[in-house]
């Protein structure tokens, strides 16, 4: 199908591509259904791109490039929404949030988006995990600590 | 809202398989246990609307800036 896109003007896309978010993502509910595009040469940065809303897209990254000692542990909660079977089916990517100039570009670890490829069933998960928070700076030299709130 | 009075250490149930028990309260603070099937996400609600800001301001356009991230090699 041919879909019309915010940064990537009209492509076409396989139903098959679609990831399916049952229940939205959080401020947007009414949004289930989202494909991923390459955004970058490098294949580090891509947009997930609502298939509903072609003015809704998101800049997303996989976050263990930038952010090596990132690592949380997924709730039963979640394994069973999006029916995980296999750890080598889990995707994860963080939703960034793109700031002039470039480099204070953050990035949400609180909320990571989460991908199971089997079935393309997908969640934006709010981690119970503390020390995680909604803006990490993406080329900070930040180191993670895991810190009791 | 429903609004019950409970002391440490007692339980409030909500249907069938969701309990709610006072843990301790202590000050203007209460630590709560919740019990509920698993499927079921419990959140704090102020981190739930952290979010759902966060993505707010994470789906403003940014097309100036789409150079930057293009030409990344």
């Amino acid at each position: 199908m041919r879909l019309n896109t915010k940064y990537h003007n009209e492509v076409e896309i396989k139903e098959e591509e679609i990831l399916h978010f049952e229940k939205g993502i959080p401020g947007f509910p009414e949004e289930t259904k989202f494909v991923v595009l390459p955004l970058s040469e490098d294949g580090s940065f891509s947009v997930m791109q609502s298939v509903a809303t072609s003015e809704l897209a998101f800049v997303i990254a996989s976050p263990f490039g930038f952010f090596r000692s990132y690592d949380f542990k997924l709730e039963d909660s979640v394994v069973e929404e999006i029916e995980l079977k296999s750890e080598n089916d889990v995707v994860v990517y963080s939703i960034l949030t793109v700031e002039d100039p470039f480099d204070k570009t953050t990035a949400n670890l609180q909320a990571p988006v989460i991908i199971n490829k089997a079935n393309n069933k997908a969640k934006q998960v709010i981690l119970i995990e503390e020390g995680y928070k909604t803006k990490h700076s993406l080329f900070g030299k930040t180191e993670l600590h895991k810190v009791k709130g | 809202m429903l609004v019950l009075t409970r002391k440490n250490g007692e339980t409030i149930k909500i249907g069938d398989d969701i309990e709610i028990t006072i843990v301790s309260s202590k000050n203007d603070q209460v630590k709560i246990g919740i019990k509920a099937p698993k499927t079921i996400e419990i959140l704090r609600k102020e981190v739930y609307e952290q979010i759902q800001e966060e993505n707010q301001q994470a789906s403003k356009d940014i097309s100036g800036l789409l150079v930057n991230l293009k030409s990344r090699k």
